[in-house]
């Protein structure tokens, strides 16, 4: 029955689009303390799905059985590793070129996300990976032959998702921390005039955002089970889309783009083609950039001389 | 700094990177996944992590010698402004020029099939490193889907032969148009937007044609790809046997046949258009578009508040450029004979991306020579094939970290009245002092 294929494509949609708003956050809050698209940020992505593998395998050997245990500590390991990797990458191949010409920190992100890539492939194969199911099972709506469901591991995705945001949210609203992102936000030189150490702020935000991203990267691997190391490059093109739809640089907007997006992909896939569906969201991205390229929730950026 | 306190900081950093550089290698690496168990390898993050940290200090050390200081001195002065502006007084090397010229005309001669094929492969992607410096070096676009184009130039010979009749020649003269009008119609919207934006879109416009080139199965033949027809010279075929009705080359001109003879005719063509884009983008350079191209690289602001048209002057690089890539385009799928999407993945666009990085941006002689080094030394070393994206990504960080204006400089033609010669040495030199 239609109500039931439209409901199913509703609660895959969301599910995917919490998925898009977590990677989305890294992008919007990189762009605005340092007005910069992070190319590497979607590999990052892809290597916090490695981390979370291996770490569930080593948890695996030692005897670790407990589903909800494992779940947290995959998380807690995969976000602090992944953090450090967005920490490392911003020290190394951005922190130099502050300054420089416009066109070389980007440039060095393709080299990072080019190195990331290679790497992952170079140390763990080029085949596909995979993790064990840990959560089976779905809550049915409906009869035996038109239902929609919602599985559990798609509850454990929207859990998880709310409370990765809230933290975020608390994080930025109230902490001196995030006041001092968002006064680097705002102005990045006044900030350090009144005494913000606007480098920490910056790097701050790159784990912040990479550890946001490892949360989607874990809950994917644990949805879907499969993943390899080229992974990172739709998703982060998805992510950037998602960020942009909701207004880059806006944090609540990243979310916003994540759900909307994921939601009309989902739509796309069901009653249009699955084959077109990342043609779709590309597609997308241009069209919002012709028509609002401040998103959803951003303001149009006014540039000052 | 204070030569005391050098080594308390030396160990606090060694010690620093060490970690650091433990946790990050240490699970990829260090834990390989075989299926739902890990393999330990952990010896491997352990070396890693050694080398980082002993690299790392010794760099340190090389900074605190008077030669580091000079270095670092030298970085901080001249990362600004990597241009040297010409005198005037340059002669054009036209012996050298020459010989290479010839050199190049000659090489069939000297070289045997398989290294014929390989100097084909890197005259293509010359062609497609000039393309891509006019975008990314001289007008400062950075355009990560510049494969699409190379795609619509191989695509419009393959369908174009299968569904129109179109051949080699056809589609090289529509292949500039095609892939510009292609440009024109992605850029347009965009370029009136923040310069990051550009680069995003053109990531997802070339996975775009890539994505649509794998599933449209009735049209482009999907994964399986298409096939290419054979080049004619004059209606001449390269075959041993013409079809019906047509003479082959060899007995046309009474040789005896070879196979070569096909890849003779490709490269002399393919080197023809490079030189003759080399010569085209070398006059651009230094006519008014050129200029404002090269002006809105540096201050968009300041170009638009002095009456430049932005968005044409973009738009007229960004089509140049895609054009240059459909020709690229049309050359590979002939060399090939069967194009299908696997060749036009976003790899390929990184690759072409760090020929341009590499030589320099917006030196024609950097990227020639770039795209040169790139696309032979991979021939020569495949054992180390595994590690060559790896080693593109370093080099792409490097550069940018040590030299972000190329390692050819720059150099940029100085312009002054003819009529009055005695005034160019003063002008020069304010030029320079400037």
């Amino acid at each position: 029955m239609d109500f039931y294929i439209l409901a199913q494509q509703l609660v895959n949609g969301i599910t995917l689009g919490s998925i898009y708003g977590l990677i989305a956050v890294g992008y919007t809050m990189v762009y605005g303390v340092i007005r910069m698209i992070n190319f590497a940020h979607g590999d990052v992505y892809m290597v916090s799905a490695y981390v979370a593998a291996i770490t569930l395998a080593v948890l695996h050997s030692f005897g670790v059985d407990s589903v909800p245990f494992a779940i947290i500590s995959v998380l807690v390991v995969t976000c602090f590793i992944t953090g450090v990797y967005g920490w490392t990458i911003e020290r190394v191949a951005y922190r130099p070129l502050r300054g420089s010409t416009k066109l070389a920190p980007l440039i060095s992100a393709i080299g990072i996300s080019l190195m990331l890539q290679s790497y992952v492939q170079v140390a763990q194969g080029a085949r596909d990976q995979g993790v064990p199911v840990l959560v089976s099972g779905a809550l049915r709506l409906g009869t035996d032959k038109d239902f929609a469901q919602i599985t559990y591991m798609q509850l454990v995705i929207l859990v998880a998702s709310f409370v990765a945001m809230a933290i975020l949210t608390y994080l930025i609203s109230y902490t001196t921390l995030g006041r001092q992102c968002r006064a680097t936000q705002q102005n990045r030189h006044i900030s350090a005039v009144l005494g913000v150490n606007t480098d920490r702020i910056i790097s701050s935000v790159f784990v912040i955002g990479a550890a946001t991203a490892a949360v989607g990267g874990v809950l994917v691997t644990f949805n879907y089970g499969s993943f390899n190391f080229f992974i990172g490059f739709v998703m982060g093109i998805k992510a950037f889309t998602a960020a942009v739809l909701g207004g880059i640089g806006s944090l609540p907007g990243a979310i916003l783009g994540g759900l909307v997006l994921g939601l009309t992909e989902a739509l796309f896939a069901g009653y249009v083609s699955t084959d077109y569906k990342d043609v779709f969201a590309f597609a997308l991205l241009i069209v919002i950039l012709f028509f609002r390229p401040y998103g959803l929730l951003g303001r149009p950026e006014i540039q000052k001389v | 700094m204070d030569n005391a306190k050098i080594p308390a900081k030396l160990l606090k950093e060694a010690v620093f990177t060490f970690v650091l550089s433990l946790i990050v290698f240490g699970p990829i690496s260090g834990l390989v996944l075989t299926g739902f168990t890990v393999e330990n390898k952990l010896a491997r993050p352990l070396i890693i992590a050694s080398v980082v940290t002993i690299g790392r200090v010794l760099f340190t050390l090389f900074l605190e010698t008077s030669l580091g200081r000079r270095l670092i001195a030298r970085m901080a002065g001249t990362a600004g402004s990597g241009v040297t502006v010409e005198s005037g007084n340059e002669r054009f090397p036209y012996a050298a020029v020459a010989i290479a010229f010839a050199v190049g005309l000659a090489f069939p001669l000297m070289a045997d099939e398989y290294w014929l094929g390989v100097a084909i492969l890197a005259l293509i992607y010359v062609l497609l490193g000039l393309g891509l410096n006019i975008v990314v070096g001289l007008a400062g676009l950075l355009d990560l889907g510049f494969v699409a184009f190379y795609a619509v130039g191989a695509y419009l010979l393959a369908l174009g032969a299968q569904y129109l009749g179109l051949g080699f020649w056809g589609a090289l003269a529509l292949a500039p148009l095609i892939a510009a009008f292609c440009g024109m119609v992605l850029a347009f919207p965009v370029l009136r937007m923040h310069g990051d934006y550009l680069a995003i879109v053109t990531l997802g416009f070339g996975e775009i044609i890539r994505l649509v080139l794998n599933n449209w199965l009735d049209f482009t033949g999907g994964p399986n790809g298409a096939a290419v027809p054979a080049p004619t010279f004059l209606g001449l075929e390269f075959t041993r046997t013409a079809r019906q009705g047509g003479t082959p080359f060899h007995e046309f001109f009474g040789i005896s046949y070879s196979a070569d003879y096909k890849f003779w005719f490709i490269y002399l063509v393919l080197f023809l258009v490079v030189a003759a884009v080399i010569y085209v983008v070398n006059r651009l350079k230094s006519m008014p578009i050129g200029r404002l191209w090269e002006a809105l690289r540096e201050d968009e602001i300041a170009c638009r508040s002095l009456g430049v048209n932005h968005v044409a002057t973009k738009l007229s690089a960004f089509m140049l450029g895609a054009s240059t890539g459909g020709v690229a385009g049309v050359f590979f799928a002939v060399h090939q004979g069967f194009v299908n999407p696997t060749s036009f993945t976003f790899f390929e666009s990184a690759l072409i991306l760090a020929i341009v990085v590499l030589g320099g941006l917006g030196s024609t002689l950097g990227v020639v020579m770039a795209a040169l080094v790139l696309t032979i030394l991979p021939e020569v070393l495949r054992d180390f094939a595994e590690y060559r994206v790896l080693v593109f990504g370093i080099l792409m960080v490097v550069m940018m970290v040590w030299r972000p204006r190329g390692l050819v400089r720059i150099k940029r033609p100085a312009f002054f009245p003819s009529s009055a010669p005695a005034a160019v040495p003063a002008l020069a030199a304010a030029e320079a002092a400037q």
